[in-house]
């Protein structure tokens, strides 16, 4: 069980919760404090929209210890509008084929079970963008 | 500083070495190498590894194994940059000759796949990468590989096919050695029928996890010509770092480590590109092989395929890659997976590499890389006149 970890990461797992760095305004995802490009802190919160494209995807079918029941499953490299990659399944495809360039937005949803007790880590998902007003 | 040389040579064959315990494989190799380098007289052991802890739950291999092979008292540390752990060891041992620490130095690059079976090695391996933010999504090591490729084939124009050429040579040089986990050739036509591991890396695409260690003996290159017929100078030695994360790199598709690491070893060793005769690269996806040839100087950015779709990498190519192998037919090794290729670009150097043999090679270079690009090792190694 790895309960503590899971529940330090809940804001950026299930908001989607970053930072902006005080001296050159980049915007980070995962927030990490320090900012890579200028090394100056990077404090205050940032809440991303959720939205952004496919960068490049991959279907896993050989998979590690915890998600071998839901493979195969579709991993991708997602670039999010503000700026910053992140990694993260695609859900909710249907018939579609994940392309690159695919827009998509973030969901909450269930990353895995774990343990003998069934612990659930929730956290973002990618799904296709829902087409406008429909 | 003091100029530093291989004086000793030891390997394991790769493989699945059921019968046959970590400890005892490393001794194995470091016993062939002391006996190579003519001497017992051994001040430091640096150890690569990396899964020993995750599959054999087995930490604290320095004095595990120093102890194992009858060292007992030496001074051993593991060092650890996963897949790159080899490299990061040799490196270690490199400093440690040249500042005057210790006259004498081994180096053991060892790892145990075996010990456990099912979904485990592919939990161990993804170690390397971001546990927060890129397994926790149900990544895999071949996953993020498949992630790169997936890209590098879009912004290039390369299709599955067009990659055939890295596994095709690299199983085809495995058949001349004796120590490779896959002696048979793979045909290009078979190449692309692969089973699927991670969309679309398949089968024949991504090296194969094998049990192995392989060791170097170190000295002064004042002392190491005495010792023995034909010393290998390391050149030069680098070790620069990325973002282990794949997505917090500035253009995934650039192996930034592997290129610094590398610009900083030819200045090292007052050398271009062009001067090197053989290059062991981490061919862990045929991708990578792609990728370390464009951060290394031997293509420009996005026409590292070419190479292998010319024929430019075979052993009579411009720049052989994957002399012995390569992690594709030799065997991946992990983190012993930099010492085996000093030991090959050693082999070539001394013309004692048999049936995988470059003509010629005089100057060999190593690219050792841990994750999918947040570390990377290079060793440049030169015979001596
Ligand atoms: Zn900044």
């Amino acid at each position: 069980m790895e309960l503590p970890r899971h529940w330090r990461l809940q804001n950026q797992r299930y908001g989607l919760v970053g930072e902006v760095c005080d001296q050159c305004g980049v915007k980070l995802f995962p927030p990490r404090d320090v900012c890579p490009s200028c090394a100056e802190p990077a404090h205050e919160q940032y809440t991303f929209s959720g939205r952004g494209q496919v960068y490049s995807h991959s279907t896993v079918y050989s998979a590690p210890a915890g998600y071998e029941e839901y493979a195969p499953y579709t991993v991708a490299l997602v670039k999010l509008d503000e700026g910053p990659m992140l990694t993260a399944q695609l859900t909710d495809l249907g018939d579609q084929e994940p392309e690159i360039g695919m827009p998509v937005e973030m969901v909450t949803r269930r990353l895995r079970a774990e343990g003998e007790q069934g612990m659930i880590v929730y956290g973002y998902k990618f799904r296709p963008v829902m087409s406008q007003g429909s | 500083m003091r100029d530093v040389s291989v004086i000793g040579i030891g390997q394991t064959k790769v493989g699945e070495h059921w019968t046959t315990s970590l400890r005892h494989l490393a001794w194995e190799a470091i016993h062939a190498a002391l006996a190579d380098a003519g001497t017992e007289a051994v001040e430091a052991v640096y150890v690569g590894n990396m899964l020993a802890g995750a599959l054999s739950r087995q930490q604290h291999l320095g004095a595990l194994i120093v102890d194992f092979a009858g060292l007992r008292g030496v001074e051993a540390v593991t060092v650890e940059a996963a897949d790159a752990s080899g490299g990061a060891a040799l490196r270690q041992a490199v400093l440690a000759v040249r500042s005057g620490a210790a006259e004498v130095v081994l180096v053991v690059g060892v790892e145990k796949v075996t010990d456990m079976v099912g979904a485990s090695g592919t939990t161990a391996q993804v170690a390397a990468a971001d546990a927060d933010h890129e397994a926790v999504h149900g990544v895999t090591s071949a996953a993020l590989g498949a992630l790169l490729m997936r890209r590098y084939m879009h912004e290039n124009g390369v299709e599955l096919a067009d990659m055939a050429g890295f596994s095709v040579n690299a199983h085809a040089n495995a058949v001349g050695n004796p120590y490779a986990m896959f002696r048979r050739p793979l045909k290009a036509s078979s190449f692309v029928k692969g089973s699927m591991v991670a969309d679309p890396v398949n089968l024949f695409d991504s090296a194969p996890a094998g049990d192995g260690a392989a060791a170097v003996v170190l000295c002064p290159t004042e002392m190491a010509k005495d010792m023995v017929p034909s010393p290998v100078r390391v050149a030069a030695s680098s070790l620069v770092t990325d973002a282990p994360a794949l997505h917090d790199r500035a253009d995934p598709l650039v192996l930034a480590a592997a290129n610094t690491a590398a610009g900083r070893a030819y200045h090292a060793a007052g050398v271009v590109p062009g001067d090197i005769d053989l290059l062991e690269l981490h061919d862990s996806f045929t991708v990578f092989a792609a990728l370390q040839l464009e951060a290394a100087g031997f293509a420009q950015r996005g026409e590292g395929w070419t190479l292998a779709k010319n024929g430019d990498i075979g052993p009579q190519g411009r720049i052989p890659i994957s002399t012995c192998g390569g992690l594709k037919a030799r065997g991946d090794v992990g983190g012993g997976t930099g010492v085996y290729q000093a030991v090959e670009v050693v082999q070539q150097l001394r013309g004692a590499a048999g049936d995988c043999q470059v003509p010629n090679a005089r100057r060999g270079m190593t690219l050792n890389v841990g994750g999918s690009g947040g570390t990377a090792v290079v060793h440049i190694l030169e015979s001596i006149e």
